[in-house]
């Protein structure tokens, strides 16, 4: 595959999502409009009726409505988007797990939004966090570009035989939904000839025949069975393998896909950011990053030896890369756009600590909860962090290992 | 339109040689009525067809993993989805036939559900998708109450009923209110084909069930079909006392296309000839679940139910030029 031409189109991250989808030749796309994710919808709306697309879309009356329509369609053998934010993923949240259960390989943008209440409209993970244990992959973007370039994977990573699970991909709401950047966009049939067309597995039905894994009248299957203590638990395991599997699809796929436009994201699944000989790090997901890579330039023309480690996959968690490139920092902060209300930190931290606590050179932890609701995050508070690490890298201790950065009190 | 539907002429030897798509050997109940309501209408589909069920009795009895009852492909997904469920599978079929990818000429959706799944959870899911015109048949297969979870009471269960979050107290002689007339809310949302139908009547049932997979657009299906466990009835009485539900007129029978309501035949036998219309207490004494409203200080009770089912008669028969 060789690298293609490419035009240079300026795009907010919900254009560029819409975009993407539209390329990819979905079937169907069964939506409800919210803010920040609406842009999306309405631009689909747009391509489908001028003719755009060769879609079914359904203008739904929920998003509980949403998810499942695009799991049935998906059942049928479709190849299914929908996207959301905050409360119509959290009104989804029953659905969400039935849509991985039936293996049914949707994908699904979320613009990162707060969860009410307070009712806010701004960004934080607080949504996509709340659905860290139901089954589906998640993908998080640090730019319109890498939104754009995500989705296109997304459908080739959730379709492939070896996952056929669900898959979010992130952006952060306004930071990204809703600010105009150069995307450099594919043309349509390049994307057309990446993503294929969608392939279901053969499996057993009830009468011992091979069939088709969809809803078929000629070789029929019964989906969504009761299914108690004889086999569940087996079904369950076999899910948490398909996550296992992800991990090198994911790699594969955003591996060929920079062959194909020129663009990566470190290995797909993590992207480390002047880590090498870095002493102090910073880990975090989505849009923060961009600003978190300013500083670390920043910090090491003034000799500080500061990198950044992105998660870009949170689910499945790559615990391999998150140990190898943390391993032998003197000071690491994770930073969580979500509060684990009565936990020991934020989702991230759980997750980085837990991760690096077998090694015998493990670094010094801290967290920071930031940015809820929107919260700016400007590069002073980032340095604020960094100086931390420093002092902490010189004395070995930690005074507050769970802070809130950027907040009145 | 409905009108300019094929008419459908069987006998009833002919019907039983149809293959079974809802096949026996599933866990229903003895004396079940969604069962013989599900079998029925699944013998009255013209070709391909898929069909999706709510959580519920009939969803659990039928498919135990690894066994199913089901010879034609089927989904369940939750409680309160069967019409949803429905719009992603018409969706679907629709575009991948355009596409090239699904070779059948066309393929029936049919959606499956309880009072609780229609009445009360599912409502939102199935107006928005009656709204949207999707071309589906939704089959509400009524027993009127949550019996799946151990009869609770629902916005489908009838006034004075005993369930187990309406029982029949000291104070409170069983449910309070009257069954919300889901068929009518349906006849408003100006869909192409309305009907209901009892298991007591099984001709009128499969001619209707094929009607509702005929027509183009939305098709919903009014099924009264008892449950003897929730209704504290005879296991081999069931057809018997939905045959006087219908007689008693509390559960006539009817269809409405494009609003335009019409007595079917055993309901139009009443209207015509009114002293034929039963009183409501030959088919509530019938059911354990109405015993207590037998007791002397509880005739208001009874009172109020039969003067509710002649209102809404009245109403009907208005309806349908006929008072």
């Amino acid at each position: 595959m060789a690298k293609v031409e490419q035009k240079t189109v300026p795009l907010n991250g919900d254009n560029a999502v819409a975009l993407a989808v539209k390329q990819c030749d979905v079937d169907v796309v069964a939506a409800y409009p919210i803010t920040p994710q609406t842009i999306i919808v309405e631009k689909f709306s747009e391509y489908v009726a001028d003719g755009e697309v060769d879609t079914a879309f359904v203008c739904v009356e929920s998003e509980h409505t949403a998810m499942a329509c695009s799991i049935t369609a998906s059942a049928t053998g479709a190849r299914v988007f929908t996207a959301t934010a905050s409360a119509g993923l959290a009104l989804m949240h029953e659905m969400l797990g039935v849509a991985s259960g039936c293996r049914a390989p949707i994908v699904m943008s979320v613009v990162n939004r707060a969860l009410s209440a307070p009712i806010n409209i701004h960004c934080d993970h607080s949504d996509a966090m709340s659905e860290r244990d139901i089954g589906w992959l998640q993908i998080y973007a640090e730019n319109s570009q890498e939104a754009y370039d995500s989705i296109i994977q997304a459908f080739k990573i959730a379709e492939n035989l070896d996952v056929i699970l669900p898959t979010m991909v992130g952006l952060d709401g306004f930071v990204l939904s809703h600010t105009l950047e150069n995307v450099e966009v594919l043309p349509d049939q390049a994307v057309k000839n990446f993503v294929g067309t969608r392939q279901v597995p053969q499996v057993m039905n009830h009468k011992g025949d091979i069939v088709p894994f969809k809803l078929d009248p000629a070789n029929p299957l019964t989906i969504g069975p009761l299914d108690l203590h004889d086999y569940y638990f087996e079904h369950k395991r076999q899910q948490e393998e398909s996550m296992r599997k992800a991990l090198e699809v994911i790699k594969k796929v955003h591996a060929d896909y920079a062959k194909l436009s020129g663009r990566s994201y470190g290995n797909g699944l993590v992207e480390a950011y002047k880590l090498d000989d870095a002493e102090i790090a910073v880990v975090c997901i989505g849009s923060t990053a961009g600003t978190v890579k300013t500083v670390v330039d920043e910090l090491r023309e003034k000799g500080i030896k500061a990198g950044l480690l992105r998660l870009r996959t949170f689910r499945p968690l790559p615990v391999e890369d998150i140990v190898s490139n943390l391993a032998g920092k003197k000071a690491v902060a994770v930073m969580d756009r979500a509060c684990s209300f009565g936990g020991n930190g934020g989702p991230l931290f759980h997750e980085i600590r837990h991760s690096v606590y077998d090694l015998a050179d493990r670094p010094q932890l801290v967290n920071y909860i930031y940015g809820l609701g929107g919260r700016d995050i400007p590069p002073k508070l980032i340095n604020r962090i960094y100086s931390t690490l420093q002092k902490i890298a010189q004395t070995g201790q930690v005074d507050k290992p769970i802070q809130f950065l950027g907040l009145r009190e | 339109m409905v009108r300019s539907m094929s008419e459908w002429k069987f006998t009833s030897k002919e019907f039983t040689q149809i293959p079974e798509k809802f096949a026996s050997g599933h866990r229903a109940c003895a004396g079940c009525g969604p069962a013989v309501a599900l079998r029925l209408i699944m013998k009255a589909a013209r070709g391909p067809i898929i069909a999706t069920n709510a959580t519920g009795c009939m969803e659990v009895v039928s498919t135990i993993y690894p066994y199913t009852s089901w010879n034609i492909p089927w989904i369940h997904t939750a409680f309160e989805t069967a019409a949803a469920n429905a719009a992603g599978i018409e969706s679907a079929i629709k575009i991948l036939r355009k596409k090239g990818r699904i070779k059948d000429e066309h393929v029936d959706v049919v959606a499956f559900a309880g009072d609780g799944g229609t009445f009360d959870i599912g409502f939102q899911a199935l107006s928005g998708a009656v709204e949207r015109g999707h071309d589906f048949l939704y089959v509400l297969y009524d027993n009127e109450a949550y019996m799946n979870t151990g009869i609770q009471r629902s916005g489908g269960t009838p006034h004075g009923a005993w369930t187990t979050t309406s029982p029949a107290g000291k104070v409170i002689p069983g449910k309070a209110e009257h069954k919300k007339p889901i068929a009518d809310i349906m006849v408003a949302h100006e869909m192409p084909y309305v009907a209901t139908a009892n298991i007591a009547y099984w001709k009128d049932l499969v001619v209707k069930a094929r009607k509702g997979m005929e027509v183009n657009g939305p098709a919903f299906l009014h099924t009264f079909a008892p449950c003897p466990r929730g209704w504290r009835s005879e296991t081999g009485k069931s057809v018997e006392i939905a045959r006087l539900a219908t007689e008693t007129c509390v559960f006539p029978l009817w269809e409405a296309e494009y609003g335009e309501y019409k007595l079917s035949s055993p309901s139009k036998v009443i209207a015509l000839k009114p002293e034929k219309k039963k009183p409501v207490d030959v088919y509530l004494k019938t059911q354990g679940r109405f015993r207590h409203l037998f007791k002397p200080e509880n005739k208001q009770v009874l009172e109020d139910i039969q003067s509710e089912v002649d209102r809404r008669w009245q109403k009907l028969l208005k309806a349908c030029d006929m008072a």
